[in-house]
């Protein structure tokens, strides 16, 4: 049994447990148990300077004590004496990688009759622990681009039913997120299996979203979550929302954004903005993925699919050259895609607020600056696109 | 959740037996034809030895992949029926030369087919004036042979206009059809923008042969594919005769670089649309504004 501000801990299992006070040892037992049903646990580590997501042995394994700090093209990790496991905002690694792998093969045929033999990636089903809200909305938005008819990518379906999801709500923001702004967090109220809320001294509020997510909590030492810890949860989120480091106005913003394609503040951003694609690839939503065949001497063609990024000058090639030729004009893909044209495509916004092309950016170019400038000239009456658009 | 928790790791890549093949996976045909349109330009009858008949409309593409060089989307020539499956190629680069260079038996992986068509059904009486630029002339062959058949011309309730446009003589493609075309009464004009010894015919861009040509433009469906300047200058040659730019009888083929045919790869986009789901056929008064801004 345990002792804490919070009161013993009682190990007895609690029949229809919805919501739960949990301790490090419940978290550990919780790690264990997902291991235990087969599923290669996932969770955030400090490894190399940063968060990531990498398999996880046990709690032990989990930042204890490590805070970031993010700006525009910087990111800093600082170990403090605090006991505390999730005093973090998000590093590069969202979950997309775990449903949507970043490189895989599709098909394989071998000369000369090409027979065509499909690769199956039977990977074990994943759990993740510690995932943010931000990255639950970007799953949501992944469903919806991936995961849904008309079409629907067999191997993101098979991974997204699979997975199951420990969700940590965001107590610590960092300086670049701005999910209050984009209807996202900081609190968790769906798809997740589990919500943790790290309550402090190492006591987190677990709350179950699903039948597993039930039958996991009832599995752990535990005691009954009481009122006082839901107002301490409430308490913790609301001063997480206020302190932001940043918002995007969303008020009218896809048609604002249309209204400015020929803005001549998109020449101005394509002075700093190297496309590199790193906003791209740490993007919890971007989708894109090319597909290119491999051969080898004895004769075998395979066809590799890898993530993709409209930063790149052959993203829109056809014949004869690309089609976004000039930086400006793939800045502008990005930006317009995600927050104007996604909602034509999948009824959404593309951007859940997670902040990290804001952070890993190498030039520091802030999306959320560069939508309010926009916001601002077009506010002044400067029309730039629709004059011409008939 | 699906509770998969008999899934055991297998430690790597591991082949399977599924239903029925997934969304990028190619079905193998071979080539049972050939024809040279243009010293760069092939057109090739795929055929699936044992499958079912291959159904689409015309304006559809299949994903065409060159076994070890690549796939790339190729519209459908061909109109449906009894007829070979066929796909006009133009040489530009390491897929479509591979695939211009394949002989009678050459194995090609074929998905689709992929996207809208040009909706011929919608408008049965409306006279119908096609015009295709270069090789944008694939994507309608399929449509003018549906419209020749079932409009039964020459007496048949509408006119069937075929402009079809060449940068130099030795590239115009369908030499052969547009004469049988013009044979069973359709109104055919072609015209080159740069003549050679020998051409007798008219020589300047697609988009002026528009105004001599016979139709109503009040009950007329334009079907046009080019280059995407060479759409703009059709569309307004047409709004000239009278054709209402808001007329969703306006319909134009777009190109953008696709990898999926699904919608899944992202790289087709134009604007709002994914246009390997929402086109390649679209309305003209929904694309136009698309395609004047610059590097979209």
């Amino acid at each position: 049994m345990t002792l804490g501000p919070y009161g013993p801990l009682g190990s007895a299992l609690v029949s229809g447990v919805m919501a739960a006070i949990i301790g490090f040892d419940g978290l550990d037992g919780l790690i264990g148990s997902l291991k235990a049903r087969g599923y290669r646990t996932m969770g955030p580590v400090a490894s190399g300077g940063a968060i990531s997501i990498r398999e996880l042995k046990s709690a032990a394994d989990l930042p204890r004590g490590w805070e970031d700090e993010q700006a525009p093209g910087t990111y800093r990790l600082h170990q403090t004496a605090s006991p505390d496991l999730f005093n973090w905002a998000v590093g590069a690694g969202s979950l997309k990688a775990e449903v949507f792998p970043p490189r895989s093969i599709i098909w394989q045929a071998k000369a000369p009759g090409y027979e065509v033999e499909e690769i199956s990636d039977d990977v074990p089903p994943v759990a993740v622990v510690g995932a943010r809200p931000c990255d639950l909305a970007g799953l949501r938005v992944l469903d919806r681009a991936l995961g849904s008819p008309p079409v629907t990518d067999p191997a993101y379906r098979r991974r997204r039913d699979a997975v199951v999801l420990v969700a940590v709500e965001c107590s610590r923001p960092a300086s670049t997120c701005f999910c209050v702004s984009m209807g996202t967090g900081p609190s968790a109220s769906e798809g997740f299996d589990l919500a943790l809320t790290e309550l402090g001294g190492g006591y987190y509020l677990a709350r179950a979203g699903s039948k597993i997510g039930k039958e996991l909590l009832e599995g752990l030492s535990q005691r009954r979550a009481r009122r006082e810890d839901f107002a301490r949860r409430t308490e913790l989120l609301a001063r997480a929302a206020s302190h932001m480091g940043r918002s995007v106005d969303q008020h009218g913003l896809p048609e604002m954004l249309v209204r400015n394609l020929s803005n001549p503040l998109w020449d101005e951003v394509a002075k700093q903005c190297l496309v590199c694609g790193n906003c791209t690839a740490v993007c919890p939503t971007c989708f894109c993925s090319n597909f290119e065949d491999r051969t080898d001497l004895s004769g075998t063609v395979q066809r590799e699919r890898t993530w993709a990024s409209c930063a790149d000058l052959a993203y829109s090639y056809v014949h004869g050259g690309p089609v976004r030729a000039s930086i400006k004009s793939r800045y502008r893909q990005w930006v317009t895609h995600k927050f104007s044209w996604w909602w034509d495509q999948f009824g959404t916004s593309g951007c859940v607020g997670c902040g990290r092309c804001i952070t890993w950016c190498p030039a520091g170019i802030d999306v959320t600056e560069e939508i309010a400038a926009l916001r601002a000239s077009d506010n002044a009456g400067e029309t730039h696109g629709e004059a011409h658009l008939q | 959740m699906s509770g998969s928790t008999s899934s055991a790791p297998t430690g790597g890549l591991a082949t399977s037996v599924l239903s029925g093949p997934g969304p990028f996976t190619p079905t193998v045909f071979h080539v049972s034809d050939r024809a040279q349109e243009a010293p760069d330009v092939v057109t090739l009858a795929l055929k699936n030895d044992g499958g079912a008949p291959f159904s689409f409309q015309p304006g559809q593409f299949n994903m065409l992949t060159a076994f070890g060089v690549g796939e790339v989307p190729i519209s459908v020539s061909s109109s449906p029926g009894a007829g070979p499956l066929l796909h006009t190629v133009r040489e530009v680069g390491p897929v479509t030369r591979a695939l211009c260079q394949a002989s009678v038996g050459t194995r090609v992986g074929v998905r689709g087919p992929f996207g809208t068509d040009w909706g011929l059904a919608s408008f049965a009486q409306a006279d119908a004036i096609i015009v295709g630029g270069g090789i944008g002339l694939a994507p309608l062959r399929g449509a003018i042979e549906q419209l020749i058949e079932t409009t039964g011309l020459p007496s048949g309730p509408r006119r069937v206009v075929v402009l079809a446009g060449a940068r130099r003589p030795d590239q115009l493609i369908f030499k052969e059809d547009l004469a049988a075309w013009a044979t069973a009464g359709a109104e055919v004009a072609i015209t080159v923008d740069v003549a050679e010894e020998g051409w007798m015919g008219h020589v300047g861009v697609v988009t002026e042969l528009v105004p001599q040509m016979t139709f109503d433009p009040r009950r007329v469906m334009a079907l046009v594919c080019g280059p995407e300047v060479m759409m703009r200058f059709t569309v307004q040659a047409l709004i000239e005769r009278g054709v209402l730019p808001t007329s969703i009888r306006l319909r134009v083929s777009l190109e953008r670089n696709m990898q999926c045919g699904t919608g899944l790869c992202g790289h087709c986009q134009l604007g709002p649309y994914i246009l390997c789901r929402g086109g390649p056929v679209v309305t003209y008064p929904e694309a136009s504004r698309l395609l004047h801004e610059a590097e979209l």
